[in-house]
């Protein structure tokens, strides 16, 4: 068991599977030499070759429409998009193509790829280097969606999103890369995409989050503990696509007040949708309104370190939120 | 027929009952095509996209393949081709008629979205161009197991102005993917001319850009398309790189069956068209080389009639998919 940052955990986990699997190909921009504008694929190259981790030209769609051919003839690629950002461009062959192969094909054909992508904000990006983009993407039936909060999750829903055999939209946060680590076993593990995850028991509040924002609630909920004697658990979902409905309702259930907590913003953001399931299913084991706490909807994240930090959600602001809420 | 009136030669590449294959094809194709035209005024096939015009290009260019191992991508237009594949007349109008055992999809696709994994035909979607990328990312594959088969993407001219062509184009030349890209630049995308559609006359000059060869081609020589194509295949085979085929073609039916083309072309230029309809120009080249007489034609005829029938009256008591199947394959497994 080795203590490593996240940013370390998608590597290793990258080149444990790359061992064991020699369908595994890895390419996008940067990602060869450079090792990626973040490092993440640094050394790779090295180890694995051209043939294998490749870097790719400057073009978002015709990196995953190869990706699709590709994982359609038998290899299990697993392209990288420099920023979230700049998904959009391969918008169309991820979402009118990836997704819907093998259902228009009656199960004829399938994309096993994974479509690597670093999201999120707080990190000086601006409005094209910090986007959140899961809820176009969760969206969309025929793909999954990952969102890992910690080092250890990233290593099982990495290698369980490369042996998925349908498309998988992998979002590491930015932010986490180095500021979040962790234990993380050596041996291999899958954890099923699907599955949240409790991060924290709790008893008085319920704050359900994905991806960085995990690790924002855990701080908040320290300091619910040690300073407002409020007792919260925290819920990862880890993966928007599937949903673990069934964990979802069980914390609602369990405390009785609900705060969604998420990056991207507000309105249509996933927040919503998670509402909406526990609103159906259970209404009347609330004791509050289910609260959102989320960006503010403005195009995207600016730049100056003021408005960016009014933008982001912090471990300050979550902790409000879940205080007035559990104050209801 | 008087043997001195022969002008045509006997093509050196090709055996002589190959180019009967792909004559049988070609009659085929165009026999399903206008049957399917005729469901539709009928009210018994909602919508036609129809390869009628296309089918030398199409057939040629499956022949020049090692079908069932190399993979064709097609588009809407490429009934021909899915013919010369091997798709049989009975599937092709399972997938017409949207029945439950169309092995394209099902029945969950509009008609003409070919894709059959037996047949190495992938499935298409209806959004142009998206298709050459996949091609590509075949070809790759292919590639980094040192196979040497070759993927072919199919499209029409039309679709060249969309960004993915251009993507397309450049990382398969950059990767050196052994790819084909087979454009049937029939002058229209729908209504549109290709004059309004690119400043330049020959979609294959494109090619010079991207570093790779552009060869065009009269789509209504079945030989020649054969040829280009063959030459284009063992140069992706060597491991030599992509190469853009242009196929002057013509439809000459409408874009569909829901298209009135009176709107945008006029009836003398269709007219002028039809000349060269490559079911009528093929027939009799194969009857100057000797190859086809009044008995073999009518045999030919017979047989792709009866295929037809046949396929018509079996589709049509086919059953409907079941709504129960709605949720089926969203996902593995499911
Ligand atoms: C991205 C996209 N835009 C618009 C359409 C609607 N559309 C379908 S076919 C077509 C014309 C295509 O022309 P061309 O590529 O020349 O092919 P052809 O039908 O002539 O063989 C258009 C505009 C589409 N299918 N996809
Ligand atoms: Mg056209």
């Amino acid at each position: 068991m080795a203590v490593m940052t996240y940013l370390e955990s998608v590597r290793e986990t990258l080149r444990q599977e790359m061992r064991r699997d020699p369908r595994i190909i890895i390419y996008g921009e940067d990602v060869g030499v450079r090792g990626g504008v973040f490092r993440v694929t640094e050394g790779l190259q090295a180890e694995f070759g051209e043939e294998r981790v490749m870097d790719s030209p400057l073009a978002e769609a015709a990196i995953v429409g190869t990706a699709i051919g590709a994982a359609i003839n038998g290899l299990r690629p697993i392209p990288e998009i420099q920023f979230a950002d700049f998904i959009f461009p391969a918008f169309n062959q991820i979402v009118e193509e990836a997704a819907r192969i093998r259902y228009r094909s009656n199960g004829d054909f399938g994309v096993p790829m994974v479509v690597r992508a670093p999201y999120g904000g707080g990190i000086h990006g601006a409005l094209y280097h910090s986007q959140s983009v899961e809820a176009f993407f969760a969206h969309v039936p025929g793909l999954k969606v990952v969102m890992p909060a910690t080092p250890y999750d990233v290593k099982g829903l990495l290698a369980s999103s490369i042996e998925d055999e349908d498309p998988v939209i992998f979002l590491e946060h930015k932010g986490a890369y180095r500021s979040i680590r962790g234990e993380v076993p050596d041996e291999r593990y899958l954890i099923p995409l699907g599955s949240a995850d409790v991060k924290r028991q709790g008893t008085d509040i319920s704050i359900i989050s994905w991806g960085m924002t995990v690790n924002f609630s855990l701080t908040a909920a320290q300091k619910l503990e040690q300073e407002d004697g409020v007792s919260a658990e925290v819920l990862d979902l880890r993966t928007v696509r599937p949903l673990d409905v069934d964990a979802i309702l069980a914390t609602t259930k369990k405390t009785g007040k609900v705060l969604i907590v998420y990056e991207d913003n507000l309105t249509g953001g996933f927040g919503g949708e998670v509402s909406a399931i526990i609103a159906e299913h259970a209404l009347f084991d609330l004791d509050a309104p289910i609260r959102r706490l989320a960006g503010p909807d403005v195009p995207a994240m600016p730049y100056a370190p003021t408005l960016e930090h009014a933008f982001m959600v912090t471990p300050d602001k979550i902790h409000d939120a879940a205080l007035n809420l559990a104050r209801f | 027929m008087a043997r001195a009136a022969v002008k045509t030669k006997m093509p050196k590449t090709i055996a002589p009952d190959v180019l009967e294959d792909m004559f049988y094809h070609i009659v085929l194709a165009r026999a399903l095509d206008d049957r399917m035209w005729i469901l539709n005024r009928q009210g018994r096939a909602p919508v036609v996209y129809s390869s009628n015009g296309h089918e030398a290009a199409q057939v040629a260019s499956a022949f020049a393949l090692d079908r069932g191992r190399d993979w064709v991508v097609p588009y809407y237009r490429d009934l021909a081709l899915v013919v010369a594949m091997g798709m049989t007349p009975r599937e092709i109008f399972l997938h017409l008629l949207a029945r439950r055992d169309d092995p394209n999809s099902g029945g969950r696709q509009m008609p003409a979205h070919w894709g059959l994994k037996r047949l190495n035909i992938l499935t298409s979607g209806s959004v142009v161009t998206t298709q050459m990328l996949h091609a590509a990312g075949l070809a790759l594959a292919a590639k980094r197991r040192e196979e040497d088969t070759v993927a072919v993407a199919y499209f029409g001219e039309g679709s060249t102005s969309q960004g993915e062509f251009h993507e397309a184009m450049n990382i398969a030349a950059v990767w050196k993917l052994p790819v084909i890209y087979f454009n049937e630049n029939n002058g229209y995308a729908i209504s549109v001319p290709q004059r309004k559609q690119m400043a330049v006359a020959d979609v294959a000059a494109r090619a010079e850009g991207y570093g790779m060869p552009g060869v065009v081609v009269d789509g209504n020589d079945p030989v020649k398309v054969y040829e280009v194509m063959a030459a284009a295949v063992a140069r992706a085979r060597r491991g030599e790189g992509p190469t853009l085929v242009e196929a002057k073609t013509y439809r000459f039916v409408p874009h569909s069956s829901d298209d009135d083309d009176t709107a945008y072309r006029s009836r003398e230029e269709v007219a002028e068209h039809k000349k060269s309809d490559p079911v009528i120009t093929f027939e009799t080249t194969l009857r100057e080389l000797g190859l086809l007489d009044d008995a073999k034609v009518a045999d030919i005829r017979a047989r792709v009639k009866a295929q037809v029938d046949d396929a018509t009256r079996f589709a049509e008591k086919a059953p409907d998919p079941d709504p129960e199947t709605l949720l089926k394959h969203v996902y593995y497994g499911d």
